[in-house]
């Protein structure tokens, strides 16, 4: 398995606030569009410079939030589970992404007709287990579909909080061990199932939360979000990590930050399935099973973590 | 009567995923108990392995649908789906006359099928019966098991049925509920007529039809005159009765006597005992009982003013009648359908002083129409509530003090 990280993004050609369909949009406040493209582009040099390669999906007039890359799909393996959007505005993005994931050697994965899934924004994997959540945007039938279809573990978390609409609004995973969440944006259920399988999280203070500091892009070290987040990049910092700010309010106007515009085609750091791919491409030919300790590009768990 | 316990209506619900580690199911049992629900956990499996999914059947309980389809709404929100969520199973009739086998059987409560995912009110409800389901206008209706007809589509089995348990504590009928047991010989009749009186008020104001069924000890106790009140007063929208009761009625209009006994002075009269046959021979020889009216042969009692008054009156036979007066219908399956027909509309139905016509009728209501169930003889009111017409209010005691009273109370004051 090749190590490059590879993001998938979509440049903000027809980026706009052409309807609302979450809170933080209001058509009378529109995006400034060319800042909008400028920060755009700060984002992608910023990822392109941790060594990742940045894969571009062609804009498409009309489409205005396909910029969102995050919300194009789940990525497990070689397959690509295809949103199903919930909102009509964004259902025009459904045969666009199926179109590129095919056409780059992907496996699509359709789920049924009737359900809803908004790819990475609700399906965030932290380790062997599948974090995802549902009822403002995906429905809880397609996690218990997707764990029949993957065979992990997929922890439900219920979102009560419509400014936090996408699971990746409000939870971050960092590593196999360790996120960063928002509380108030869960249930008290969802809060305890986090508090009880992820052995180390970061709180984000409400006012962080609403910079977007959980839409979060991690490779590696290197943890990017947008401006307005001091507080979590000092925790951050604390952890061994390297936080890096962007502004990225023109996308915030939209509901979305740095981990919105991007998807790791590669599957996330944190995503434990990585390291059994990573174990089996060691494997020397003849042995049935991985001998040796298969090695993480991630910060490997320490005291804190 | 049950009357004490709330009704419950259950459905069985699954879920299933890592419903443990991710506190879904104790989110979905804790929805269900501060939504007034009840739950009873009827299958758990536990995943084995971490990332084994576990899997729960649980059984969702309240105490009316509103209650558990707002139950069932909000927990479905957290995968928790109805493992009945199917609509109605049909077969087509195969002969005429008898239902496919593993029919789905009636009660008198209000009924509901699913239909392509749509429930639909089940109409001329009637327990004992099978539903039959018309596809293009989707409708669905009780049909006893005689008049089912070969290729009609019948419910089968208890997929997509649903039962409205009646609400007893509903307001309309909150005069009644002071009497809580099914059969009321010590409570104080006075107040239990003044209140029946109410509902026959009610009743008629609100456009409801008023059944009496009556048996001839109404005659017998010199009942008529009361009974003729109420009909002249408009009380009496449907009167069901036997051979018995009309013949003895003009027996006495024809003899002033009822069995031969005198009803001014309570002396059997000489012959007396032949008075009802020649009654009833007199009417058939005319050609009926509207015939008799018609031509001034019949001029006072029950049947006459039934007549006079457009009363939709059914006399429905039995083996053991003298006759009968050319009205009483012989076939019972015949009179069953009439019945049938006759019921539609009727809200309030006061059954006097006979058991058999009683029962008969109390099989055909659905359980939402008011029973009152006047007889001396406690059995007749406990067989009623016995075979399902729990919506009965029994008052033990003679037809005749009853009656008098009740006329009084709605205050008929014309004779």
């Amino acid at each position: 398995m090749n190590d490059t990280p590879r993001i998938l993004m979509c440049p903000p050609d027809y980026y706009g606030i052409q309807y609302e369909i979450n809170p933080w949009m209001n058509r009378s406040r529109p995006a400034a569009h060319a800042e909008a493209c400028r920060q755009w582009e700060q984002l992608r040099r910023i990822l392109a410079d941790t060594g990742a390669t940045i894969e571009l999906l062609e804009p498409v007039p009309g489409l205005p939030d396909l910029v969102f890359t995050a919300n194009a799909a789940m990525i497990y393996q070689q397959t690509a589970y295809l949103s199903r959007f919930r909102h009509p505005e964004r259902q025009g993005e459904e045969p666009i992404n199926a179109r590129w994931f095919s056409e780059h050697g992907y496996r699509v994965e359709r789920l049924p007709e009737g359900y809803y899934f908004e790819g990475a924004g609700d399906a965030l994997f932290c380790g062997d287990t599948l974090y995802a959540g549902y009822r403002i945007r995906t429905d809880i039938r397609s996690h218990q579909y997707i764990s029949r279809k993957t065979g992990r573990r997929v922890i439900s978390l219920e979102l009560v909080d419509p400014y936090y609409y996408h699971l990746d609004t409000c939870f971050c995973p960092l590593n196999h061990e360790a996120a960063v969440y928002y509380p108030a944006a869960f249930d008290s259920y969802g809060q305890r199932a986090l508090r009880e399988n992820i052995p180390l999280l970061v709180e984000v203070q409400p006012e962080e939360a609403r910079h977007f500091a959980c839409n979060a892009v991690v490779v590696g070290r290197r943890v990017v979000t947008n401006t307005g987040c001091a507080r979590l990049h000092q925790e951050l910092r604390r952890l061994g990590f390297e936080p890096v700010e962007t502004p990225l309010s023109e996308f915030v106007k939209a509901g979305g930050s740095a981990k919105c515009l991007t998807l790791r085609l590669d599957g996330e750091d944190a995503a434990g399935w990585r390291r059994e791919a990573k174990a089996a491409d060691s494997v020397p030919a003849g042995l049935d099973s991985p001998s040796d300790t298969p090695h993480f590009d991630v910060p490997a768990a320490d005291g804190n973590l | 009567m049950s009357g004490e316990q709330p009704a419950r209506v259950s459905v069985d619900v699954e879920v299933s995923g890592h419903i443990i580690d991710s506190l879904i199911l104790p989110k979905i049992l804790d929805q269900i108990l501060t939504r007034g629900g009840r739950f009873e956990i009827k299958s758990f499996q536990i995943g084995q392995q971490r990332d084994d999914p576990s899997y729960a059947l649980i059984e969702v309980q309240a105490d009316q649908w509103s209650k558990l389809d707002e139950i069932l709404a909000s927990i479905a929100d957290h995968g928790a789906v109805p493992v009945n969520n199917l609509d109605c199973r049909l077969e087509a009739a195969d002969l005429d006359g008898a239902f496919p086998e593993g029919f789905y059987a009636t009660t008198n409560q209000r009924t509901e099928v699913r239909i392509d995912g749509q429930w639909i009110p089940v109409e001329d409800q009637e327990m004992d019966c099978g539903i039959v389901v018309d596809r293009q206008e989707r409708k669905a209706r009780c049909v006893a098991m005689a008049d089912v007809k070969k290729g009609q589509w019948v419910v089968v089995g208890y997929n997509g049925v649903r039962v409205y348990p009646q609400e007893r504590t509903a307001e309309r009928h909150s005069e009644f509920e002071f009497m809580t047991s099914a059969v009321s010989t010590e409570k104080p009749k006075g107040v239990a007529i003044r209140r029946i009186a109410t509902e026959m008020r009610q009743a008629r104001s609100e456009g409801g039809r008023i059944l009496v069924v009556a048996g001839p000890a109404v005659v017998h106790t010199g009942s008529g005159p009361h009974l003729c009140r109420l009909i002249r007063a408009g009380y009496v929208d449907v009167l069901f009765a036997g051979n018995a009761l009309a013949a003895h009625d003009i027996e006495e209009a024809l003899f002033g006597t009822s069995l031969g006994v005198r009803l001014d002075r309570g002396e059997i009269a000489e012959a007396g005992h032949e008075h009802h046959l020649r009654t009833i021979n007199r009417i058939r020889r005319v050609g009926g009982i509207r015939r008799a009216v018609e031509q001034g042969l019949l001029a006072r009692g029950i049947m006459f003013e039934c007549v006079r008054h457009g009363v939709d009156f059914l006399l429905a036979g039995s083996i053991r009648d003298d006759g009968p007066l050319p009205e009483v219908i012989t076939d019972v399956l015949e009179a069953q359908r009439l019945m049938r027909r006759k019921l539609r509309g009727v809200t309030f139905c006061l059954m006097l002083a006979t058991t058999l016509h009683s029962i008969a009728v109390g099989n055909l209501l659905p359980a939402w129409v008011r029973v009152v169930c006047v007889d001396i003889n406690p059995s007749t009111a406990i067989k009623l509530s016995d075979r399902g017409s729990i919506q009965t209010l029994g008052l033990v005691t003679d037809v005749e003090p009853f009656l008098r009273a009740l006329v009084d109370e709605l205050e008929i004051s014309d004779c």
